[in-house]
């Protein structure tokens, strides 16, 4: 939580609940009783006279009586129903306490009652004062002054409706009688002074301790920061500029890409060729696959062929467990749930059909968790068996004969040598692509398809699948 | 117990108890800051070479010479933010005047179009499928947009709003599938969201201001993210704990932008303090920092080249630069924009980079030559 935060909360958690609310309305209904009431005169305003205010001392008079409880008590609760809003003084309207004396008090029509539950919104505080800025400008104080200007920011959208609502309410205004116009100018900004306090609403005292707070915790965060282990500049600065230089053929920027830059000759050759799932796919990308084991994983091609080579070795059930996993890390929360309980019946319980091996502490940690399943339950597991793919099937895979064939079956295109005509041609002939909402659905279809008939290689159909479109592009 | 606006104003007796903890809040200061320096003493005790030194072994870069190959044009206002689709041709984008426009950036056509209920949509993704969109700004909320075929539906209709924050959007970005978004907010935290539910899965507190934008850790390197915002702090994150892990403040102004280097081990920022910088993650270090004397205004975005050898940025003078990452050089300077450059991507295949502006428009660019 940020300081600025704190200090926009308009006193939300202080909004006193119904109960009291409805028992400060019986006994506000009660005080405005014409015969066993508080006495209520007229009270003159230079010429206007207004009617039925009361005095403090009349209303702590009242209370008292009535509650049978001493003055300061009667002053505490009269206090109260000022704060509440049911009754708002005249006088030095922006504090909000009975004075016990002749300062006069009216009570707040009930349009304004905090029982009404309406939500207190930003959208009518803003109405309000701009319709004060419209009847007189520079009448606004300096807190309302900020509060309008940040409204102003936050609102922008719907600004104009916002003066069109403020001048409708003036005009509307303007054609009431003068004492009532009073009255209700009164009674609104009453209102406004209880649900948009001017007085800061922490004192210096909490600020402070916001700030040492702050502090404190900052302060922790560096000691932790300072028993984190770190590696050496050489090592770790070595590594990027090892990436650098293994990477720099790859990157079109730095070599040409094979056989040409779309962008630059307009020719999409180089993205079909280098489509998600193809029968063979370039040099460079299979060149790609001995970076790393995540650069293997990350592009679905090698992935299905690792999962070919896998399924090999019988071991396929660790990639399927680490792709479950990846599901429950990134999918919807929605489904979580139902998906660890089937990758633990596939892969964990005794006897699971695709049973993966982890070391027993890790299977115990794993279980315990599912009993209450979270998006991470699986981590300590699926690490192992990263790990596991990563230091030893991964390299036995570069070293197969499979990798070896895929290298073989790798195509390594020519360069285009376009002319200007046929770049000039190329620029005219851009082509749309198929929509990735359209592959999605084809993609969909396959599954299900899948799924319903008996086992077929993927490679093979998703091949068939974008040698499909391949044509299809070329002829649209 | 009485509300708070019942309380009596300062009296007397809190005037000395005033002085007493603005002493206590100094004091803590003062040790805050001794424990920062042993920090930097720290970092600095394994730092026993500079990148460029260890870059002198690499072969330098010619010349560079690049061109616009697209320019899209049809947003009537700023454009704040852009991303590109995984399929490495489409492109989405947002404006101040509360368009999101899709495009097929190859072939300058606009796709999808939708407009937002608020002005200045500060951000927008592309989700990974490539069937949907994400954005928001000023409305203080995330939004996605499922997108469609059918020209003639109002995208509005399908929208789910995802994200709520108290301040405005700042930066968006779905993680690995279109069920969850990572949001940050001028209201100084980040947050995750599912995107079915609009639960909020995870928030991250520890930004003293506004935080003004973010970026995943490439999938293989684990659950982290970084952000950078207006308190000069770039921030890592754990995505499952919603711990910070480490913390970098070494920019002298706000942070516009930060991006991973591709290996995932260090991540480059851009500041409002006309500096981009890049900070090792393993040696917990700022290695380079990416200046001129000639460059005196602020960068708004960056990004790398596939290789990580090159660092682009989008300057507020309306200019690109782009600098050697290993040997802190600039390589070369772009022009073309009429008006400050305020977002940047590379294609996710590398082929080209694109950049947004303030002058309405949209440019592709791609390198013809290495001499």
């Amino acid at each position: 939580m940020t300081i600025k935060n704190a200090i926009r909360d308009y006193g939300q958690r202080y909004r006193p609940r119904m109960a009291c609310l409805k028992k400060a309305e019986k006994v506000v209904l009660e005080m405005q009783d014409p015969k066993s009431g508080v006495k209520s005169q007229p009270q003159r305003l230079v010429i206007t006279t207004i009617p039925h205010a009361i005095t403090g001392e009349d209303i702590v008079a009242w209370l008292a009586d009535k509650f049978q409880i001493d003055a300061q008590e009667a002053r505490s609760v009269g206090s109260m129903l000022v704060a509440l809003g049911y009754i708002y003084p005249l006088q030095d309207h922006k504090r909000l306490v009975i004075k016990p004396d002749a300062s006069l008090y009216r009570f707040q029509t009930p349009y304004f009652w905090p029982t009404q539950q309406w939500p207190v919104e930003d959208t009518d505080y803003a109405i309000y004062l701009a319709k004060r800025n419209i009847r007189k400008k520079g009448i606004l104080e300096l807190h309302e002054q900020e509060q309008y200007n940040r409204l102003h920011k936050w609102m922008n959208h719907k600004w104009d409706f916002i003066v069109m609502q403020a001048k409708e309410q003036y005009r509307a205004a303007k054609e009431r009688k003068k004492p009532d116009r009073v009255v209700f100018d009164c009674q609104e900004r009453a209102y406004w002074v209880v649900h948009r306090p001017p007085v800061r609403l922490y004192t210096h005292t909490d600020e402070h301790i916001l700030l040492t707070l702050f502090c404190f915790l900052q302060m922790i965060f560096t000691q932790q920061s300072i028993m984190r282990p770190r590696v050496k500049s050489s090592v770790s600065i070595g590594a990027l500029v090892k990436f650098c230089t293994t990477y720099h053929t790859h990157d079109p920027f730095l070599c040409k890409p094979l056989p040409s830059n779309p962008w630059l000759t307009d020719d999409v050759t180089y993205w079909t060729l280098n489509m998600l799932h193809v029968e063979a796919p370039t040099k460079m990308r299979v060149e790609r696959w001995t970076f790393s084991f995540g650069e293997l994983l990350s592009d679905p091609r090698g992935r299905d062929d690792f999962r070919l080579f896998l399924k090999k070795e019988f071991s396929g059930e660790n990639l399927a467990f680490w792709e479950g996993c990846e599901d429950i890390k990134f999918g919807a929360a929605a489904t979580m749930g139902e998906k660890a309980e089937q990758i633990y019946k596939t892969f964990l319980a005794r006897g699971a059909p695709r049973w993966i091996n982890i070391d027993g502490k890790t299977m115990e940690i794993t279980v315990k968790g599912l009993k209450h399943p979270h998006r991470y339950v699986l981590d300590a597991a699926q690490t192992h068996i990263y790990m596991l793919m990563k230091k030893d099937k991964y390299g036995r895979y570069l070293k197969s004969p499979f990798y070896k064939e895929m290298q073989k079956k790798a195509i390594c295109p020519e360069e285009h040598k376009f002319t200007d005509v046929q770049l000039e041609q190329n620029s005219r002939n851009r082509r749309p692509s198929l929509s990735p909402i359209i592959l999605r659905q084809q993609e969909q279809e396959l599954k299900a398809k899948m799924a319903a008939s008996a086992p077929v290689d993927i490679t093979q159909v998703m091949s068939k699948l974008s040698n499909g479109f391949m044509w299809l592009c070329q002829k649209t | 117990m009485r509300p708070k606006y019942m309380r009596s104003p300062l009296i007397p007796e809190m005037a000395t108890q005033e002085v007493q903890l603005n002493e206590t809040l100094a004091h803590l200061k003062t040790e805050s800051e001794t424990l920062k320096s042993k920090l930097e003493e720290e970092r600095a005790k394994l730092h026993d070479v500079e990148l460029h030194q260890v870059a002198e072994k690499v072969e330098g870069l010619g010349q560079f010479v690049m061109k616009t190959r697209r320019t899209l044009k049809g947003h009537g206002n700023k454009v704040l933010c852009m991303d590109w689709c995984k399929d490495k041709r489409r492109i989405v984008s947002s404006s101040q005047d509360g368009k999101v426009i899709v495009w097929d950036a190859f072939t300058t056509n606009k796709e999808h179009a939708v407009t937002m209920p608020c002005t200045w949509v500060m951000a927008c993704a592309y989700a990974p499928s490539g069937c949907a969109v994400a954005c928001g700004g000023l409305d203080n909320k995330c939004s996605v947009y499922p997108l469609s075929l059918d020209k003639n539906e109002n995208l509005a209709a399908k929208k789910k709003s995802v994200a709520m924050h108290t301040n405005y959007l700042s930066a968006c970005s779905f993680t690995n599938s279109d069920m969850q978004i990572l949001t940050s907010s001028g209201d100084g935290t980040c947050a995750l969201w599912d995107v079915e539910s609009g639960q909020l899965l995870q928030s991250f507190h520890g930004h003293a201001a506004d935080v003004l934008c973010l970026d995943l850790a490439p999938s293989e390197t684990g659950n982290t993210f970084v952000s950078g915002g207006c308190d000069k702090k770039a921030n890592v994150w754990d995505m499952r704990s919603g711990q910070c892990i480490q913390s970098f403040e070494t920019h002298e102004s706000d942070i516009n932008s930060v991006r991973y280097y591709p290996s995932g081990d260090a991540f480059a920022s851009g500041s409002d303090d006309a500096t981009c910088r890049l900070y090792d993650l393993r040696a917990d270090r700022e290695v380079a920092i990416y200046s001129k004397e000639s460059i005196i205004f602020g960068v708004s975005s960056v990004d790398f080249s596939l290789s990580g050898r090159l660092l682009f940025g989008g300057y507020n003078d309306y200019t690109i630069n782009v600098w050697d990452v290993l040997k802190g050089t600039r390589v070369s300077i772009l022009f073309g924009h009429e008006n400050r450059v305020s977002t940047l991507r590379v294609s996710p295949d590398g082929t080209a980079f694109c950049t947004g502006s303030w002058d309405h428009t949209l440019r592709v660019r791609a390198i013809c030559s290495l001499i």
